[in-house]
């Protein structure tokens, strides 16, 4: 017999113990940085670290309108268009790659091809090069494209390094659910669409959910692309929150956790609000049918 | 003419051929099981009735008219899967509904013949359940009631039975009967399972490696085995089947040496040691069902005599197992039989319950 099996959330104090100590220890960083936030740029730079302080929310403010010259105009930073953008291109960009990936993925899981691992191969092979290595040509075709700088552009572009991930994740996902339910569809009188949308679609819904939340995260988060492709309009986060660096006093790291800790609400959100698919997609395959 | 008719049938999987130039009718109304082993290709021979496996040569009929190039969804039938293919995400109401939505039936009709079916099948309660929340006797019922309940000409199963554990199993097996008996329609049913198939069909069809090996009903099935296949594959226990050389034969009795001992088998009116099988030292496969060899007291020219190896009680009887050199001899005897493992124990075989087989294991028949 298997061990006997503790009710959720009767772990005991000692397991308990250890993982709030795990956990803190993990989470201790992104601690700082929300701490930091509401620190004033003093007690920001104080050495010991301080953590008791008067709590302020001036960074906040200064994240979306502040004065570039000492005793100058508080002047708008546009940082609302950022955080904007970069919700925008990651959920475009996200979408884009999940209807295409998911379509594809259940082509290449059902309707296989002659050579149909050779193309998986093929697809995952663009992710294998680090992405600095392409840069460079991407970069002269957006020029010559006239992407350069627009959201069609860096949504594609996104879209298309999603799309492998996607792809191959979706397609283990499809490979998981039984056929006999699409055969059973298809002589209850079922067209193929009706068998893709009602049938296949609900039951990979973890999976999509999934995918989603992995794939936001990586859009959500990449710089490098962002910052060579995005014009003074279509600028993520990641790159307004670099060129915040600098300037008249130094590093203004208040104004820098707080821009991190309004950049970290989308993703919370977005997790907690899958956190019951999310769960179920990575443990997906692993439970008896 | 059948209902269903398969004619000269074949399904190739590259070199292999699942199923081998297979030919059978089902009349309306009947019931048959094609009954074999794993891989024997009944499954794939289902699969190409229901249209979800092309054929590689051959044709197939429904009700007269060729299907071949016919979309599942076109043929006509309806199909119950060995995993159910239960629609997950819909309710029982909505699986139910399903196959009727297809055929442009109003509302209020599909509702209505919603929830007659499951007034039928006993799941009113549960129509609104999705299939994830339902015992497996339930999620049997649902599969077997959105077949039936767009009334097309024949029906399919795969395995209808085999995920249910053995009482519910019983119980279901009955019902599927009644069921059947009801709707009168030409179905067949695939199993590995022999009581299954002996219990609910009207004809067998037992298969192997891609072919039919025989096609009868469950009493001639098992009465009269087409071959050494068929008589050892149905009936349990399993039949013994023992070599043996004739050393002469009459009309009654035929005397063969088998084991090394010589036995005096009695014959009668199906089976006939005549012509070249009868001659002297032919060889034959002789076929006896455990409970067809009774203890005799005394060793005779009849008997077969063995070492008691191992005792099986299975409740009402008890399956007794005799070595003779090499050779394990199968004998149910009465409960109360007193045998002790060690004991030499002597068996006849009683009369009409000899099978001969020639030496290509092909029944002999008079």
């Amino acid at each position: 017999m298997a061990r006997k099996r503790r009710e959720i959330g009767k772990a005991g104090w000692r397991r308990t113990a250890v993982s709030t100590v795990i956990s803190f220890i993990y989470f201790f960083p992104v601690l700082w940085i929300i701490l930091t936030a509401f620190k004033s740029h003093t007690d920001a730079l104080s050495t010991p670290p301080k953590f008791i302080f008067t709590p302020t929310l001036e960074n906040f403010a200064s994240v979306f309108a502040r004065a570039y010259e000492r005793g100058g105009a508080a002047v708008d930073t546009h940082f609302d268009l950022f955080f904007f953008n970069s919700i925008f291109i990651a959920g475009a960009s996200v979408g884009v790659a999940l209807v295409i990936g998911t379509v594809a993925a259940y082509g290449f899981s059902r309707w296989p091809l002659r050579g149909n691992e050779t193309y998986l191969f093929i697809i995952l092979t663009t992710r294998m090069l680090p992405p600095i290595i392409v840069i460079i040509p991407i970069f002269i075709m957006f020029r010559l494209s006239g992407l350069s700088g627009s959201y069609v552009g860096i949504i594609l572009l996104y879209a298309a390094f999603n799309l492998p991930f996607t792809i191959w994740m979706m397609k283990s996902f499809f490979d998981e659910i039984p056929r006999e339910v699409e055969d059973a569809a298809r002589m209850d009188g079922s067209s193929e669409m009706k068998i893709f949308f009602r049938i296949c679609l609900p039951q990979v819904k973890a999976g999509i959910a999934a995918t989603a939340v992995f794939g936001l995260i990586l859009t959500w988060n990449e710089f490098l692309f962002a910052l060579l492709l995005t014009g003074r309009d279509t600028r993520t986060v990641p790159v307004a929150m670099a060129q915040t660096i600098g300037g008249d006093i130094g590093v203004r790291w208040g104004l820098l956790a707080a821009i991190e800790t309004l950049f970290l609400i989308p993703v919370v959100i977005v997790t907690f609000l899958l956190q019951n698919q999310l769960l179920r997609g990575v443990t997906f395959g692993t439970i008896k049918r | 003419m059948a209902d269903i008719e398969l004619r000269n049938l074949s399904k190739h999987f590259g070199t292999l051929a699942a199923v081998d130039d297979i030919d059978l009718d089902v009349e309306g109304g009947e019931v048959v099981c094609l009954l074999g082993p794993s891989g024997c290709g009944k499954t794939t021979t289902l699969r190409m009735i229901a249209g979800l496996e092309d054929a590689t040569a051959g044709d197939i009929f429904i009700a007269g008219s060729r299907v071949n190039d016919l979309a599942p969804r076109d043929r006509d039938i309806a199909m119950v899967f060995q995993f159910y293919a239960l629609y997950p995400s819909l309710t029982v109401a909505e699986n139910l509904a399903f196959p009727l939505h297809a055929e442009r039936i109003s509302e209020e009709e599909i509702e209505r013949r919603v929830n007659e079916i499951a007034a039928l099948l006993d799941l009113s309660h549960a129509l609104g359940r999705v299939p994830g929340r339902l015992a497996e006797g339930e999620k049997q019922r649902v599969a077997v009631g959105r077949a039936v309940i767009r009334d097309p000409q024949c029906f399919l199963f795969d395995e209808p039975l085999s995920r249910l554990d053995i009482a519910v199993r019983q119980e279901m097996r009955g019902q599927i009967k009644q069921l059947l008996n009801g709707l009168h329609k030409a179905t067949v049913i695939v199993t590995h399972d022999q009581i299954e198939a002996l219990t609910i069909a009207d004809r067998i069809a037992v298969m192997r490696d891609g072919i039919i090996e025989q096609v009868a009903s469950p009493h001639d099935i098992f009465a009269r085995p087409a071959n050494v296949f068929v008589a050892g594959f149905i009936g349990t226990p399993q039949m013994n089947l023992i070599e043996a050389n004739v050393i002469e034969a009459d009309e009654d009795s035929a005397t063969v040496d088998t084991l090394g001992q010589e036995v005096v088998l009695p014959l009668h009116a199906e089976v006939s040691l005549q012509g070249s099988v009868g001659r002297r030292n032919a060889p034959l496969t002789v076929g006896v069902r455990p409970r067809g060899l009774a203890p005799a007291p005394e060793p005779g020219p009849a008997t077969i005599s063995g070492r008691v190896d191992l005792i099986e009680p299975m409740g009402a009887e008890t399956l007794i197992h005799l070595r003779i050199g090499e050779a394990d001899l199968r004998v149910v005897t009465g409960r109360g039989h007193a045998a002790r493992v060690g004991d030499t124990l002597h068996v006849a075989p009683t009369p009409g319950q000899v099978h001969l087989f020639d030496h290509d294991g092909v029944r002999i028949a008079s």
